[in-house]
């Protein structure tokens, strides 16, 4: 089969990675936010994987595990304070959390 | 051989009879303070005269002697020239003179004070100031180079200083001690640039290093270096125009005047230029400028005090004046006939004054000559040691004036460097010289009373003052007995002694005069007698005795017709207004505001509250950074990924 | 040919569940988006050689975390995403995220290693065992792994411990 180009890949993993900035930026739902940082990761992992393939090294596959281990016990945590924010306030709003205003 | 290695000891009395009488003087009774300021100084002139009986039984070759104690300054030691300082103090013949004038009259003056002070305020500090004086006095005299000549000059003028503002609480004396230490600040100046040239120059300060090699130096450096230092002795020796603040220096006690003003500080400049006789001589512009200084000096002074009140003033006016004659004598190349005015001056001014003292003391504080009159038969001995000092200063042959005033004009008038123009403004001020003197006198100590006979009780002074004046007056007569043979055809004893000092100074061979015929030792003191400055002491004494004896109308009529110049010399040619006008007041002006407002106000508080209202404003910039916005905080992360990926991509070259 | 077509296929599956996420009302639509995401990627990771990473992003990704994040949006009633002002600072914002990914472009496509990747010199042209990975995972790697283990356990106690309800 034709071998396809890495960089298209890499186009890919970097518009997956740009649209996952823009929803982090602009969203206000804190779990939309979330959700933002875990497309993020996952184009990460594309480049990685994309990398992986053409240096013929199986060490990007390793840290692509990784990722995914560490991704996994992120969701757990904020999720938790996800869940913590919705029983204290009521709402989801990311704006009006601002507690850490000075 | 002891204390000519150890003369720091004459020094170091005074020094530690001064820090007992200041830290502790508080809880003393006045004969404690007593016993250690006078005896302070008892014991460094019993010293001084040992050092000198030690003196003269050295060899010649080993004379100066010299004596370093330790290091003080040491810069450059890899150097060619590196710049060397020892504590070193020296002894000749000049300083022998010094130290025996300076510790002499010195101890007199303190047991005159111990019976004018008796009554005042502070009076062991009054002592601790005199005994500091005397400690930086004879360091200035036995330094043996030019760093620790400065100590003591700077010293002086710090003492004379704390003494002329002694009554600290009266606002003209705080002034006076202020002008006094400002305006000789100036000449200070002039000086610490020439010393700054002199190593330059020399590579050294050291006085036994450095005249050995005057004769390798150009005139001019040399006349400029010599004109630095004499700029630091116009403004300590009180000559044109910096003379301002001795006048205003009789503000300080009486004793004061005597010793610091009259008798040794400022002859500290006459000894310096003394000192440094050999770069003088090799530089004939700066000695024709010293003498030019001290002949202007001494008549413009004399002329001021021809119509001044106050009896300090007019001895003021009068130390001026005999400065500058001493300056016309080295400028004329007679170092000698200098330093022996000096001496015999020590003697009759610091007589004047003391007695001045005594007239105020008996009058109760009174210092206006126009309110005294007729003490002559009430205070004696004040009276008759007065009497013999104004003889002794107007030059009267027998009197020791004469013999120091005569030798220097007559090197003026026919010695190597003669110059008739400074012989002739020389005479010219003995003649005011000797009649404002004796007009002092007679307005003093005869005619009737011109005051209050009910209210001035006139008392004579207590024998610690009346010993010290009869001591000088005893002095006045006899202290310059040393030139006496010369009048004879004979040498003078004085100048011999002097000669290894001055001998770069000499006149050579072609220079002097061929003697004429051999005079017979009649002949000799005739012409010494029938000479002008004798011709105008007498003549002075005859006008003054006319003006306020036989006639006393004149005064008052003569300031009438040349009211103008009358004014001018009773308002010392308005020359303290005209330093006002164009020195003091711009300098106020700039200093209140260009230095305050603009530099001190503007930039350097700009600067200082500059640097807080930035450091306020960036973080109250700042500060909008934390706005508990998530979001916000999410788009700073966002802007910090990217630029750290440009640095990376960018700047580190990761992909290129 | 057909793993052109294939990656085509995948490609815009994936911008258009990212673009979705983006643009959803409820947040639950964004989840589902994200799912069909990496379900997109699980393919995408197959037609580069590495199946057991696509498994493992089917298992993990979509099949733990994207049901986590179900469940509390289903347990929380989390409401709808309100109608954002737009904000000015989003202008600039997107410039710099465009800058970004220019830059990440110019990177790949000029540097010198993209060039040598692009030759495809040293490309692998069978797909990555499972044997060599783990062997790599558990050699050359140990230590990351077994951190990772602790990480997770002080992920569980910390999700347990800010969710409680304080009694």
């Amino acid at each position: 089969m034709s071998a396809i180009p890495i960089s298209w890949y890499l186009v890919l993993s970097a518009v997956l990675f740009g649209l996952g900035v823009v929803a982090f930026v602009f969203k206000r739902h804190i779990i939309a936010v979330l959700m933002s940082i875990e497309l993020m990761l996952n184009a990460v992992n594309l480049a990685f994987v994309a990398f992986a393939r053409a240096r013929g090294a199986l060490d990007g596959l390793v840290f692509v595990f990784f990722v995914i281990v560490v991704a996994a016990a992120e969701a757990a945590v904020g999720l938790a304070i996800v869940i913590m924010l919705a029983q204290n306030r009521q709402s989801m709003n990311i704006e009006r959390e601002n507690l850490l205003k000075l | 051989m002891f204390l000519l290695t150890h003369l720091w000891i004459i020094l170091a009395l005074p020094l530690l009879g001064s820090a007992i009488n200041g830290l502790f003087g508080k809880t003393f009774s006045k004969p404690l303070v007593n016993t250690f300021a006078v005896g302070s100084v008892a014991l460094s002139f019993l010293a001084a005269a040992e050092a000198v009986r030690e003196f003269v039984l050295l060899a010649p070759a080993q004379i100066p002697f010299v004596k370093s104690y330790f290091t003080w300054m040491l810069g450059g030691e890899t150097t060619a020239h590196p710049f060397r300082v020892d504590f070193a103090l020296q002894i000749d013949q000049l300083t022998v003179v010094m130290l025996m004038v300076v510790t002499f009259v010195g101890m007199l003056i303190h047991i005159y004070s111990t019976g004018y002070m008796a009554h005042e305020d502070g009076y062991y500090r009054f002592f601790s100031y005199l005994n500091l004086f005397m400690f930086f006095m004879l360091t200035l005299v036995t330094g043996a180079n030019l760093i620790v000549m400065f100590v003591g000059w700077e010293g002086v003028g710090l003492c004379s200083y704390l003494l002329i503002g002694f009554y600290f609480l009266k606002k003209s004396a705080a002034d006076a001690g202020k002008k006094a230490f400002i305006v000789t600040r100036i000449g200070d100046f002039g000086f610490t640039v020439g010393i700054l040239m002199v190593f330059a120059t020399f590579g050294t300060v050291s006085f036994g290093e450095i005249f050995p090699q005057v004769s390798s130096i150009s005139t001019p450096v040399l006349t400029t270096i010599c004109l630095l230092l004499f700029a630091g002795a116009i403004g300590k020796s009180a000559q044109l125009p910096l003379y301002v603040w001795l006048p205003d220096a009789m503000e300080g006690p009486t004793p004061v005047s005597a010793l610091i003003h009259a008798a040794t500080m400022v002859t500290a400049g006459v000894y310096m230029v003394a000192r440094m006789n050999p770069l003088f001589s090799r530089a004939p512009a700066a000695m024709l400028v010293v003498g030019i200084v001290g002949a202007i000096t001494a008549f413009y002074s004399a002329t001021i005090g021809l119509v001044q009140t106050d009896i300090k003033k007019v001895l003021a006016y009068s130390t001026v004046s005999q400065l500058g004659y001493m300056f016309l004598a080295c400028g004329v190349g007679a170092y000698a006939s200098g330093i022996f005015h000096l001496m015999t001056h020590a003697f009759f001014k610091g007589l004047l004054f003391l007695a001045a003292g005594s007239v105020i003391h008996a009058m109760g504080g009174e210092q206006d000559m126009r309110k005294m009159g007729g003490l002559r038969k009430k205070i004696p001995v004040t009276y008759w040691t007065m009497l013999i000092a104004t003889l002794a200063i107007a030059g009267i042959p027998g009197f020791a004036g004469y013999f120091s005033k005569d030798a220097i004009l007559e090197a003026a008038q026919s010695g190597p460097h003669a110059n008739l123009i400074l012989w002739l403004l020389g005479v010219a001020g003995a003649l005011l010289t000797s009649f404002y003197m004796f007009r002092l006198v007679f307005l003093t100590f005869f005619g009737a009373p011109r005051y209050d006979e009910h209210k001035v009780h006139v008392h004579e002074s207590p024998k610690n003052m009346t010993v010290p004046l009869t001591i000088l007056a005893f002095l006045s007569i006899f202290g310059g007995w040393f030139a006496a043979p010369k009048l004879i055809g004979g040498t003078d004893y004085f100048e011999k002694f002097l000669a290894p000092v001055f001998a770069s100074s000499a006149p050579t061979a072609d220079m002097e005069a061929a003697p004429a015929e051999a005079v017979t030792p009649a002949v000799s003191l005739m012409h010494a007698l029938v000479s002008w400055p004798v011709a105008v002491g007498i003549l002075g004494l005859l006008i003054a005795w006319y003006f306020y004896i036989k006639r006393p109308d004149i005064p008052k009529k003569m300031a009438q017709s040349v009211h103008a110049l009358y004014l001018l010399l009773l308002n010392k040619y308005y020359v303290d207004e005209i330093y006002a006008a164009l020195i003091v007041r711009p300098l106020l002006w700039i200093s209140a505001n260009v230095l305050w407002h603009v530099v001190d106000e503007g930039a350097i508080d700009g600067v200082v509250n500059g640097t807080a209202s930035v450091a306020r404003g960036s973080g109250s910039e700042l500060r909008k950074i934390q706005s508990g916005n998530t979001r916000s905080y999410a788009a700073w992360v966002i802007v910090g990924a990217v630029g750290f990926t440009a640095l990376l991509v960018g700047l580190l070259g990761v992909a290129h | 040919m057909i793993a052109i077509l294939l990656f085509m296929v995948c490609a815009a599956l994936a911008v258009a569940g990212a673009v979705t996420l983006i643009w959803a009302k409820e947040p639950i639509h964004s989840a589902l988006a994200l799912v069909l995401v990496m379900v997109a990627l699980a393919v995408l990771y197959l037609l580069l050689g590495a199946p057991f990473i696509a498994a493992v992003q089917i298992i993990v990704y979509a099949g733990a975390i994207m049901v986590l994040f179900v469940f509390v949006i289903m347990l929380l009633n989390a409401g709808v995403e309100e109608r954002t002002n737009f904000s000015k600072l989003a202008i600039p914002g997107v410039i710099l995220a465009g800058a970004l990914l220019l830059e990440i472009a110019h990177w790949m496509f000029h540097s010198a290693i993209g060039h040598a990747l692009a030759n495809g010199a040293n490309a692998s042209t069978t797909e990555a065992s499972t044997y060599e990975l783990s062997e790599m995972l558990f050699k050359q790697y140990l230590f990351p792994f077994e951190a990772t283990s602790i990480l997770i356990l002080i992920a569980v106690l910390g999700a347990w411990v800010l969710a409680r309800k304080e009694s």
